[in-house]
């Protein structure tokens, strides 16, 4: 570290280089956290979703029911089932998952994903059912199977009109993510916790952490409307 | 039916608990919207720049961190006010800034700030002509508004409402994390005490099931009730 920040950095009372220390601990448990979550949460969404509109019953209702669950009830109580609730089934404390599951940061990551994953399906869903059905005939007509239709026509087109609601829901995941400090994990907020605790100083250790979210998601914004600008490029009007 | 360990009571009072909250909640935030949303469409720039401020600061901060803030930092304002009103006039004055206060406003602020969009899109799509008509007849403002203006909104305003209140309800469930005495809360320390985490939680996570699953088909109703008239495009 450069001197003159170590130097400016002692002469403040709380914002000391182990509390930035701290801060930035927690910011890297909340990006992997949250991008872990997210990507584990897309995987699972994409194959949901297609199931989600198959037209068979007995494929389409078992994830309504996991996408209604999971949507319909609060995250904290979906991540305080998973987190007490793993320690209790019977005999998993003789297996390796046990290993896995005794530190917070899993059964966090498990609770996030599947409550990501639940309402992705609904977003990917909803943008494949408004796939244009002259899109879908056009691929017929030139003899594509099912599965090249979802892969070059359906899919494609779809995330051009996921990817607004997607941002969306990044964002929500981002903020929810404060709720993993309840667990014992010292994410952003929890490192927050921590600092308010040690020098009883609300309003420093909460606002520095809220800039912080605030810039992390500004930056997701961001990076969403230029991802939103390529997808859609070819909607461009051609002047300006 | 299930045994709850003579929890069910304390459950039932958490679960009002947790009503209660939502709803004041709620009417703080469609107030605030109502105020943003005017706001932002009204011709002053410094109502436009408070109101803009206003949902974007929210809209970057997580509600759990806003909610530490209020209710932590809340307590340090009134103590310093309290302070500060017994050193400078003598007035002796204490005022226990409790977990649900805290709930109540953060919870408005937050929704406040999506309500006011959703309102500015709803007020955006009432036809200019029948504003115009009000004031040709000469309605005053507040007339405007809510003979004209409020009815016709309502209809463009549902959808947005109905996804914020749906959200709004399940927030609350961060309350418990700063003490508030909420369904969560009950089943949280019946689980720790019993060890039947899946015993306690699972009901709790029916209750706001069912509170989704009614609003959503009361806020079906009202979008009925609000579209009577108007001819759908199949």
């Amino acid at each position: 570290m450069p001197e003159f920040i170590a130097e400016l950095l002692n002469r403040n009372d709380i914002f000391t280089a182990s509390t930035i220390m701290e801060y930035w601990g927690g910011l890297v448990t909340t990006v992997q956290l949250v991008f872990l979550s997210l990507v584990l949460g897309l995987i699972l969404a994409i194959p949901l979703a297609i199931m989600r509109t198959s037209k068979n019953p007995l494929i389409n209702m078992p994830v309504w029911l996991y996408t209604y669950v999971f949507r319909g009830t609060p995250l904290l109580i979906q991540l305080y089932i998973i987190y007490y609730g793993l320690a209790q089934i019977e005999g998993i404390q003789q297996t390796f998952w046990w290993d896995i599951f005794r530190e917070a940061f899993y059964p966090a990551l498990l609770a996030f994903t599947l409550n990501t994953a639940a309402y992705t399906t609904e977003i990917i869903r909803g943008a494949i059912v408004a796939t244009p059905s002259g899109e879908i005939e056009a691929a017929k007509a030139y003899g594509m199977s099912w599965a090249l239709r979802m892969r070059r026509i359906i899919l494609p087109s779809a995330a051009r009109r996921a990817v607004q609601a997607y941002s969306n829901e990044v964002i929500f995941m981002l903020h929810a993510s404060a709720i993993a400090s309840v667990v014992t994990l010292v994410d952003l907020t929890g490192a927050a916790r921590n600092i308010y605790s040690r020098f009883y100083a609300p309003f420093e250790a909460f606002i520095f952490v809220a800039l912080l979210y605030m810039a992390l998601t500004f930056i997701l914004v961001f990076a969403f409307r230029k991802l939103e600008n390529y997808l859609l490029r070819h909607q461009r009007p051609v002047s300006g | 039916m299930i045994d709850l360990k003579g929890y069910g009571p304390a459950l039932l009072d958490g679960a009002v608990v947790t009503i209660e909250l939502a709803l004041l909640s709620l009417a703080l935030s469609l107030t605030l919207g109502l105020i943003g949303a005017s706001a932002k469409l009204s011709r002053s720039r410094v109502a436009i720049g408070i109101a803009t401020t206003y949902t974007t600061l929210i809209r970057g901060v997580p509600d759990l961190v806003m909610m530490l803030l209020f209710y932590y930092g809340g307590q340090v304002a009134v103590n310093n006010l309290s302070d500060y009103l017994y050193d400078a006039y003598g007035v002796d004055f204490f005022f226990q800034f409790d977990p649900f206060i805290a709930g109540v406003l953060t919870i408005g602020l937050i929704f406040g700030a999506y309500m006011a969009e959703t309102f500015r899109g709803a007020f955006l799509a009432v036809d200019s002509g029948q504003i115009e008509a009000a004031r040709a007849y000469g309605f005053s403002r507040w007339r405007t508004f809510h003979r004209i203006i409020l009815p016709q909104m309502l209809r463009h305003a549902l959808p947005g409402l109905g996804n914020n209140w749906q959200v709004l309800l399940k927030t609350t469930a961060l309350v418990s994390i700063i003490g508030l005495t909420d369904m969560v809360r009950v089943a949280e320390e019946a689980a720790k005490a019993e060890r039947m985490p899946f015993h306690f939680f699972i009901p709790v996570a029916f209750v706001y099931l069912s509170l989704t699953a009614i609003s959503e088909l009361f806020i079906k109703w009202l979008t009925k009730r609000a579209n009577v008239g108007v001819v759908q495009g199949s």
